[in-house]
């Protein structure tokens, strides 16, 4: 819809532009009027081009080329563009029923983000239930993308990969896998988290970001990703500012934060 | 002394008969056309009687291109831009179709051999001061073609699908997220979306085979068109002027910048 409108707009500025050249009187043509006309002694009307032609069909030429230009080219370019910035909204992800994550323990999950993309959807999150706090379960759920530039960080700490749990859920299948973190890292630029995902070595800008979670009929689910800066304290006790999620290797929150005003997940 | 017979008639007839088959079409082309005219233009026109080698270098450059466009139309009979069968598309490509490792081998390293030709014609172009007047506007095009090279690169490393092509491109997206204030949205426009995924791939290939070897292509054409116009320079030893004769110094025993030159310079520390 906005397509339409600007394409309707730009075809009415190029109307009225081409409208405003063909009533503009010709300046040259007036200012070769007062040169003397060559003298006819028949008596006949002088041959003078009262109303120049071809510059009336350069106008018009120039004109509707442009129209037809704007009419093409706006969709084209809507078209490359915009789909980019309308992402549609996640659904919650299931990640299976709350009994499956023992208070204080690590898993890390491996679950389809949007199953009707299929793999290249999958995602890696680690996962640890914190126990009740208020009387409501407290979980940390910390995202493995590197807020470097987005490689997949690395549980540093025994694992055990025999013990690996495929459950199945209404939507996709998902991984368990127990994990003993001492800290996150990252393969690829050497950055390194603590348990919190807080940056403690290397180039991030931030701690590792979370996601928020509910519990629907008693199964742990996967709700929006947010960015932080920082956290302080650490499980359920932790104090956390949550800004929208951004991408990797930007700064949330210090003087850095202003060379990022615009977000594209703000955009939607 | 040999002496050599005059051609019988017989002989010359059929010469000319010869001749004949070989003009008529191209005397058609001609008449019609001009292009027989402007080839000849082109295959004949002036150069500068001390070019040497390093000369070769924008030519060896346009053949790496005219390598990968050939090759990658072939590739592009074989590849399926899509993530659940690129990666599979490719080891067909590579292990079953009849030579089709050497047309992917040609095309993977003939990437790195037209961006390393790029470069060593940009240092020739530059050590040899041939960007001078009249010549920028030709630099500049150039300067243009370089980029747009290397987003060929990035995007076809891209298309294998595989765990280096993922990452490498999730590193090189994200790191153009970082730009400054528009450096989000470019990300954003160039994943098609908030995630790397089947929308990535196809806008990279679509990028990599159609938008950017025009682009590439139609520069190239406005980069001949200069050189044939302007003339190719010679090189900075060269005794021959801009259209004129330079004059013969003295011999003076002096060391040029690159050879001993005709340049008459007083030797250094003198």
């Amino acid at each position: 819809m906005p397509v339409v409108i600007a394409g309707v707009v730009i075809a009415a500025i190029f109307a009225f532009l081409w409208a405003r050249d063909v009533m503009t009187p010709d300046r040259p043509a007036a200012l070769a009027e007062p040169e003397p006309v060559p003298t006819v002694s028949s008596g006949e009307e002088p041959l003078v081009e009262r109303f120049p032609r071809n510059k009336f069909l350069e106008l018009t030429t120039l004109g509707l080329g442009g129209v037809i230009t704007g009419i093409v080219t706006v969709p084209i370019l809507g078209f490359a563009v915009l789909p980019a910035f309308t992402g549609k909204e996640l659904e919650g992800v299931d990640l299976g029923p709350l009994d499956k994550y023992p208070e204080g323990e690590w898993r890390e999950a491996t679950f389809l983000l949007d199953p009707a993309a299929g793999e290249v959807s999958r995602r890696t999150a680690f996962v640890r239930n914190n126990g009740e706090k208020n009387g409501r379960p407290s979980i940390t759920i910390i995202s493995n993308r590197c807020v470097h530039l987005g490689c997949p960080a690395q549980s540093g700490g025994p694992r055990q990969d025999d013990e690996r749990e495929t459950i199945k859920t209404e939507q996709a299948e998902l991984t368990l896998t127990p994990i003993q973190p001492a800290n996150f890292s990252c393969p690829c630029h050497g950055g390194a988290y603590d348990t919190e995902g807080n940056r403690i070595a290397g180039p991030p800008v931030r701690a590792l970001d979370r996601y928020k979670y509910g519990i629907v009929n008693g199964n742990l689910t996967l709700l929006q990703p947010y960015s932080v800066g920082k956290v302080d304290g650490e499980g359920s006790n932790a104090m956390i500012k949550a800004y929208g999620l951004q991408g990797p290797g930007e700064h949330v929150d210090g003087l850095e934060a202003f060379l990022y005003p615009i977000q594209a997940q703000d955009l939607e | 002394m040999a002496v050599v017979p005059p051609p019988s008639r017989r002989r010359k007839r059929r010469m000319d008969k010869v001749l004949e088959i070989v003009n008529i079409p191209l005397d058609w082309l001609e008449e019609r056309s001009g292009l027989v005219g402007g080839v000849k233009y082109f295959l004949f026109r002036k150069v500068p009687s001390d070019m040497n080698w390093w000369h070769t270098l924008g030519s060896a450059t346009l053949t790496a291109f005219l390598v990968q466009a050939g090759t990658g139309v072939i590739l592009a009979m074989y590849y399926h831009p899509h993530p659940d069968t690129a990666y599979e598309s490719i080891r067909h490509v590579t292990h079953d179709v009849t030579l089709g490792w050497l047309v992917r081998g040609m095309h993977r390293w003939g990437a790195s051999v037209f961006i390393i030709l790029l470069f060593l014609h940009m240092g020739r172009v530059f050590l040899f001061g041939a960007y001078k007047y009249p010549r920028e506007l030709n630099w500049i095009v150039g300067v243009l073609i370089l980029p747009l090279a290397m987003l060929e690169g990035f995007t076809g490393y891209l298309l294998p699908w595989d765990q280096t092509a993922y990452w490498a491109t999730v590193v090189g997206i994200n790191l153009n997220g970082t730009g400054p204030f528009v450096g989000p949205l470019l990300a954003q426009f160039l994943r098609g979306g908030d995630e790397i995924g089947a929308e990535t791939l196809t806008r990279f290939y679509a990028m990599h085979m159609l938008l950017l070897p025009g682009a590439i292509a139609g520069l190239i054409g406005l980069h001949l068109y200069l050189v044939v116009r302007l003339g190719v320079s010679s090189p900075p030893w060269s005794p021959e002027a801009a259209g004129r004769d330079r004059e013969e110094p003295e011999p003076s025993g002096s060391t040029g910048l690159v050879r001993p030159g005709p340049r008459g310079g007083r030797p250094r520390g003198e």
